[in-house]
């Protein structure tokens, strides 16, 4: 399920550290003794059960997006993707990795340039539309992982994930556990879009108590501050991650591998919820989401546009900016 | 339990498989079921049809032919639909097959796709009226003029004609995808379960029916639990058990209200905590519960193991059984390709002695709980000749000590999956379906059941 140019990081016999051996065998069990504990403190530091960890986490939202939408997708399998992905992330974010890795992205954005994987998420036609282009993060960087796996361990880059888990930011952890709230991981791609953003709000105070914050996209300014802060460090992290300036040739490869996809799957929001704004539907309570649910947020004629649309406003929420 | 087994032959189900082993994807078999007394086996397949096998009575003159399984009925019982408001195709997969006790001459049996079930009748017909005063022979209507005498028609026997009719459509009361049928010991009401809720039906009313499982979160965004299984209980009529993604199983009694969210038992074997890992809940998940035909056992079906649970005691299942451990370290892959979320089913024997179920390489396990023992089978064509003894296989370690015959994990093909297993209700004959074959088999030597 790897876009082309994946290498393989891992063997089977590897995975034990991610897919947990039967409590005798693989190395990170066999590091933690028998205590869960220090069990989960092994891993953490472990840097191939960080890189394992990343690969399942862009394979499971690989998973998610790509569904087939001739017939309504397996609601069983679905469900045990996503807990899957939540798991991760809660993981991730105890370790640290989740909001180093978030702010990093953040702060590496930047309006003229673009990275590879927003190019091959949101197919663009409009090269005009493509200014401005904003990233988004969890997809960046499980595409990342994906394209540049190589660059990744060859420039040494274990070291930097090491260095990614190891490092605490000295920011407040407050604002950056917030990322966590939003679309990402909180909302699976059965739900109903919700478009509007005072029940954005409302989901994500359900779950942290920072979010009201970071959703209601107050104090940006020192939001930006920051990140601006962090810059350095993101740079560091990815800086073996290729920038592209404007369009690059497109691969071949990846066209077909999403030729047959609608393009609307590349939105974020339709991925996350299975919403679609063409008439082929997502799954699971599409009765009730089309009722709910509007063309609101998609303002513009061309669906690429309404696709930016949608990104900026997922970026500006996870950003917090 | 007897492990020689012998084959008979391979009954191909639609189509044959040409030599680079291309299979129509809708003659993909995708539930067995044999009715109460045996003597019909019921398929259902990815296209929609049903195809009744029945037993040949057995024949003294001819040993060997006795008790063969043969093509008794085909027909279609589900279309492809397309669901106009969410525009997605409703396959015309058939889920589950579940025959009802015979009560009079004709066979009656419920079949599901994922969103319809029908009922249908099978009836037979040899014979036919003859003599009629006003139609000839080819039906055409006499010249009265030239009938002097009157006659009384007869009934001749004619060749024997199996119909099969829809009796009843039970339509419209699932919103997302049928998983399970169960009849019920009562014998008029019997219950549907897709992933979010369990609907009674009456056997006779058709538009309506009662929810008495609903577990859909009222924000869809906390979901995280679906309904995988769910059977009646044997005997009890007020008794049932659904299964769920994270390895529960709830036994709900429909006295105690008439929304059953509320279980009455919940079974779950708490997690081991050295074992976990981001797949631990995808391998827990079950994917088939079975009452034993006492009714005092659960026989349940996820992606390692089989349990055996006492239904006296929730706190942990009585038995395990290692279906195919040596997965347990491929995880990662299987994830990968999704093998992970293929679902198994399990079976009983007519004595609840022994319990089947299938994995992967078009094998399958036995497992006997008195003496311990276990072995597995493989069902293709090679292997399999008729009147062969079956060979147990063994899978042994990648790189470790391999005897002949042997085949190492990662020779395994996970294209060839056996998901769909049935036992006789009395006898020791088994239905496999490997993809788009049905193999039965019989233990000759050891007929009855012990």
């Amino acid at each position: 399920m790897f876009p082309k140019g994946t290498k393989r990081k891992f063997s089977d016999a590897g995975e034990e550290a991610v897919g947990g051996g039967g409590g005798d065998q693989g190395p990170s069990a066999a590091s933690s003794s028998s205590s869960s504990a220090a069990a989960a403190a092994a891993r953490t530091l472990t840097s191939s059960y960080s890189l394992q960890r990343q690969s399942l986490l862009d394979m499971s939202l690989i998973k998610l997006q790509l569904c087939h939408m001739l017939v309504e997708p397996n609601l069983c399998r679905s469900v045990l993707i996503a807990n899957t992905v939540r798991q991760i992330q809660e993981e991730m974010t105890q370790d640290g990795t989740w909001q180093i890795m978030t702010q990093a992205l953040a702060a590496a954005q930047c309006p003229a340039d673009r990275l590879v994987a927003t190019e091959v998420l949101c197919r663009q036609t409009d090269p005009a539309a493509q200014a401005g282009q904003s990233p988004k993060p969890f997809s960046v960087s499980g595409v990342e992982e994906g394209y540049h796996s190589e660059e990744v361990v060859m420039d040494g880059d274990v070291e930097t994930e090491v260095t990614m888990s190891s490092l605490s930011p000295a920011s407040p952890h407050a604002s950056s556990a917030s990322y966590l709230a939003g679309p990402f991981g909180m909302r699976p791609c059965w739900e109903e879009e919700d478009d509007d953003d005072e029940e954005e709000e409302g989901d994500c105070e359900e779950d942290e108590e920072e979010d009201s914050e970071e959703c209601a996209s107050e104090g940006e300014e020192a939001e930006q501050d920051h990140l601006r802060a962090d810059s350095r460090t993101g740079e560091q992290v990815f800086g073996t991650f290729e920038i592209k300036h404007p369009a690059p040739p497109p691969d071949p490869a990846l066209d077909e591998l999403f030729s047959d996809v609608d393009p609307s799957y590349y939105d974020l929001d339709t991925v996350l919820t299975g919403m679609q704004s063409a008439p082929k539907m997502g799954p699971y309570d599409l009765l009730e989401s089309l009722s709910s649910h509007g063309p609101t947020a998609l303002s513009s004629s061309s669906s690429c546009r309404s696709d930016l649309n949608e990104l900026d406003h997922i970026m500006e929420i996870i950003v917090g900016s | 339990m007897g492990e020689d087994t012998d084959a008979t032959p391979t009954l191909n189900h639609h189509g044959f498989l040409p030599d680079h082993n291309y299979v129509t994807e809708a003659d993909i078999i995708s539930t067995v079921e044999f009715n109460h007394t045996g003597e019909l086996l019921a398929t259902g397949d990815k296209g929609g049809r049903v195809v009744i096998f029945q037993r040949e009575p057995e024949s003294k003159s001819d040993p060997f032919s006795q008790g063969e399984y043969n093509v008794y009925s085909t027909f279609q019982s589900h279309e492809p639909e397309f669901d106009y408001l969410k525009s997605l195709e409703i396959e015309e997969k058939i889920n589950k097959i579940r025959w009802l006790p015979q009560q009079n001459a004709a066979h009656f049996l419920l079949s599901t796709n994922d969103k319809t079930i029908k009922l249908w009748k099978v009836s037979e017909r040899d014979k036919r009226p003859e003599g009629y005063n006003l139609k000839d022979e080819e039906g055409r209507i006499k010249d009265i003029s030239t009938v002097t005498s009157l006659q009384v028609p007869v009934l001749k026997p004619m060749d024997l004609m199996v119909e099969v009719s829809p009796r009843r459509v039970f339509a419209n009361a699932h919103t997302y995808h049928i998983n399970s049928i169960s009849v019920n010991s009562d014998y008029e009401t019997y219950m549907s379960a897709d992933d979010l809720r369990i609907n009674l039906w009456h056997l006779d009313i058709t538009d309506r029916s009662f929810n008495i499982v609903d577990i859909k979160p009222a924000n869809m965004e906390d979901l995280t639990e679906v309904i995988t299984a769910a059977e009646f209980h044997p005997h009890h009529c007020n008794l049932f058990v659904y299964s769920s993604s994270k390895g529960t199983l709830r036994l709900c009694d429909m006295r105690e209200a008439a929304l059953c969210d509320k279980h009455s038992k919940l079974f779950e074997e708490p997690e081991d905590p050295c074992a976990r890992s981001f797949f631990s809940e995808i391998i827990s998940s079950v994917s088939d519960v079975k009452f034993s035909h006492s009714g005092r056992y659960l026989l349940t079906r996820d992606y390692l193991t089989a349990k055996v649970w006492d239904l006296n005691m929730e706190s942990k299942p009585l038995e395990t059984y290692q279906v195919h451990d040596y997965l347990r370290s491929k995880l990662c892959s299987l994830y990968e390709n999704d093998c992970i979320f293929d679902k198994f089913e399990c079976a009983w024997n007519g004595s609840d002695s022994v319990i089947m179920t299938g994995a992967y390489n078009n094998f399958f396990r036995m497992f006997d709980r008195n003496t311990k023992r276990d072995v597995t089978l493989e069902a293709s064509r090679e292997s399999s000749k008729p009147r062969a003894v079956l060979k147990p296989r063994r899978v042994c370690a990648a790189g470790g000590k391999r005897r002949k015959d042997d085949i190492s994990v990662d020779s395994l093909d996970f294209t060839k999956k056996i998901l769909h297993t049935a036992w006789h209700p009395n006898e020791n004959i088994i239905a496999i379906a490997a993809t788009n074959n049905l193999y039965i088999f019989q233990d000759k030597l050891n007929s009855e059941m012990h």
